[in-house]
Order: C-alpha cells, then structure tokens, then sequence
C-alpha cells in the first residue's frame, strides 16, 4: 500500500509552476493532497480521486494522454482503493499536471487523516446480485465528505450484496446492501427452488406441499429466493443497508462490527456525518475508528447514533 | 407438455443459461422449454438468469439430484 510511503523530512522546497514565479512546496501538505514520494529521486505518485472506481471512457482516455505526458516511466497503477495513480511524476510538474488535470474535470485525491475515497462494487446498476445503488452512494459520500478532517484516516464502502465486494468488514465505516424477503402463499406453486436456490438453508421445502419454510435466523437478506422464485411468491419487503463500523486492515486487522440493519438511502449521508462527529469529539490522533470505539465504548456510539439507527428498526 | 427438451445435466454455469437461452431464442414466443438442470449451482443460477430475460417458468419438478423445468419463451 502506498500510504506507508517513506517520508520526506526536509520540508519545503522551491518549485516553479508553469514557468511562472518560483513558490514553496510544503511536502507535508503534498502527502493530504493525494501526492505521494516514491523512492526515486524528486518522484511523486500522483493519486486520483475515482470514488466507486468508476470513469467515463472519454475521462479515461484524457488521463492517459497525461499520464503518458507526465509519468517519466509511462506507467499507472491501481491502488487498492481503486483509484488511478500516476506513476514516476517529478515533484516540479505538480502545478501542470495539476492544471491539466482540472481541466477534464479530474481531482486528485488524497491521504492521511480524513475522510478518503469511498469504494463500491458494481452495485445494482448493473450487477445481477446488486440490491443497492453502490455508486450513486459513493458518488454521494465523495461529494459530500470528501476530506473532511477526522482523527485518523477514515474509510467508506459500499458493497451492493452479501458477497460483500467491497469488504465493508475490514473499513472504519461500511453499508453492504441487503433486503428484506417476504412470501405469499396464494402466488407459491409449492416448485421448491427457493429451497435450492437459498445458499444458507434458510429455506426449506414442506415435505408434503414442497412451500417453504423459512428461518429468519439463518437469512443473510441476499435476495437469491426473490430472483429464482418463477411465480413472484417471495418480493421484496424492503430494500437497505447493513451498517458495520470499526474494521481495519493494516499492521493489525480489525473486523468491523454491525451497528445497523437495513438502513435506508436516504439515513447514510446522516449516519455518515454523525459517525464523524461522534469520530471527532472521542477519538486521539491518529486512532482508528475501531480503537476508539474500544476504549470508550460501543455504547456512547450507539447513543449518540440513536436518532439515525432507530428508523430502521423492523 | 414442452415443445423441445435440452438435458443440461452435467453442463457448468454458466454455460447451461447460454445454451437455454441460445434454445430459447431459436424457438417461437409461446413454446415451452424443457431443462433438465443437476441441483446446486445450476438450480440456484439458471432459473433466475432465465427469469432476467423475461422467459417464464412455468413448472419446476425435482426427480431426485436433479430438476426439470418448464421455461415458456417470451
């Protein structure tokens, strides 16, 4: 991961942009700016801001174009948080390619201790198990919160289903979508491939009329009854996200824990300020989420959040 | 009664949907399908990747490790 990068302690230089009068460079503010020393000499990685790792083809071939301008090797790379990296750049090309950049609509984004990037899978645009729109979300959440300072880095996801993609179990704060299933009898044929098709032996079939038999216990909300279902006799009740907070890779993984199910579209952009709030007024510098919440307390958290999480109860 | 059966036993996912699909589209709006599908990944994927297209299933029988459905082209 390039965010333990080997840090430049001499800390300003002169850098002339565009040719124009020579001006500092403060190398610490280049870091939350989404640009990142490399080993080579007065090399940077330059870092874009991609939320859901989604670009239009005209945006793509643009980037390339500077890329291929700027990249002293020709080279990018995927990050792990699915935005593109501008590999090879000499520190005194920021302000141009910076300046071309902007010019297509395209930001750099950043590191440190703020609110990064959000990732997200496909989500239900296009995805066959998809039950949340994934990208709008975090097309949303980067508009939004993009930068906002917090204690540590703080990190979003969102996944569209319970294979869970996007990992919403190892970030600071997650949404993995979910639905809810409900069953008609008059529409059943008794045909028992909800049974078949159920991959948590959620469902069984009756013996005698082959209806279903459903264990809420032992239900993930994927959906996989609703679309195998020939007769529409399992619809979905209602549509949301699981909310897990507190997850982490990294030197010492953590796993995120599930504050919330079923949360509405419309309650993430509060939970996601509140959670930040609640991030600001108990965390330490430089303590992840998931730390803070183990020495003061799930608890305090789960008060705090009270007014967001209550509306999703069944 | 279907107008023309394909025995998919043994076939992957996701070949098994291509080869109904392929079937189906070759077929008049209104016939029926017969599919014979091996339980596990088939079952759990077909029948809904079917549905996806808009065909209709119109009856699932199991005999035992494996099923026999009806898909009514749309």
């Amino acid at each position: 991961m390039t965010d333990h990068f080997i840090e430049d302690k001499t800390t300003k230089v002169n850098v002339s942009v565009d040719g124009a009068a020579t001006q500092k460079v403060d190398f610490n503010d280049l870091k939350s700016g989404g640009f990142i020393k490399q080993r080579q000499k007065d090399l940077f990685t330059v870092r874009l801001r991609c939320p859901g790792g989604k670009l239009t083809t005209e945006k793509l071939l643009e980037i390339s174009k500077i890329a291929h301008k700027y990249s002293k090797k020709g080279v990018v790379h995927f990050s792990f948080r699915q935005s593109l990296e501008i590999l090879y750049v000499d520190y005194k090309e920021f302000g141009n390619i910076v300046a071309e950049l902007e010019k297509i609509g395209q930001k750099v984004a950043s590191c440190g201790p703020r609110v990064r990037v959000p990732t997200a899978c496909g989500g239900c645009e296009y995805n066959p198990n998809g039950l949340t729109d994934t990208q709008k979300m975090a097309d949303m959440v980067d508009k939004t919160f993009f930068g906002t300072p917090t204690p540590h880095k703080f990190k979003t996801s969102f996944s569209g289903c319970p294979i869970d993609c996007a990992r919403t179990k190892e970030m600071d704060f997650g949404f993995q979508g979910v639905v809810d299933p409900k069953w008609e009898e008059e529409a059943c044929t008794g045909c028992t491939i909800c049974a078949e098709a159920c991959k948590e032996d959620a469902i069984a079939s009756d013996p005698d009329t082959g209806k279903p038999i459903f264990d809420p216990v032992k239900c993930i909300f994927c959906g996989d009854c609703i679309r195998a279902c020939p007769t529409e006799a399992w619809k979905p009740k209602r549509y949301g996200h699981t909310v897990r907070i507190g997850g982490k890779h990294g030197r010492h993984p953590m796993e995120a824990v599930e504050v919330c199910n079923f949360l509405p579209d419309e309650k993430v952009a509060d939970a996601i300020k509140m959670t930040i709030d609640w991030y600001n007024a108990n965390g330490k510098r430089g303590e992840r989420i998931g730390n803070a919440l183990k020495r003061v307390g799930l608890e305090s958290y789960l008060k705090h959040m009270e007014p967001v999480f209550k509306s999703s109860k069944a | 009664m279907s107008d023309s059966t394909l025995d998919l036993r043994g076939v992957m996912c996701p070949i098994n949907f291509v080869k109904t699909k392929l079937k189906l589209e070759s077929m008049e709006p209104g016939e029926v399908l017969e599919v014979i599908l091996d339980s596990g990944d088939p079952i759990q994927n077909v029948p809904k990747s079917i549905k996806e297209e808009g065909h209709k299933i119109v009856e699932v029988k199991k005999e035992g490790d494996f099923f026999r459905i009806k898909v009514q082209r749309n």
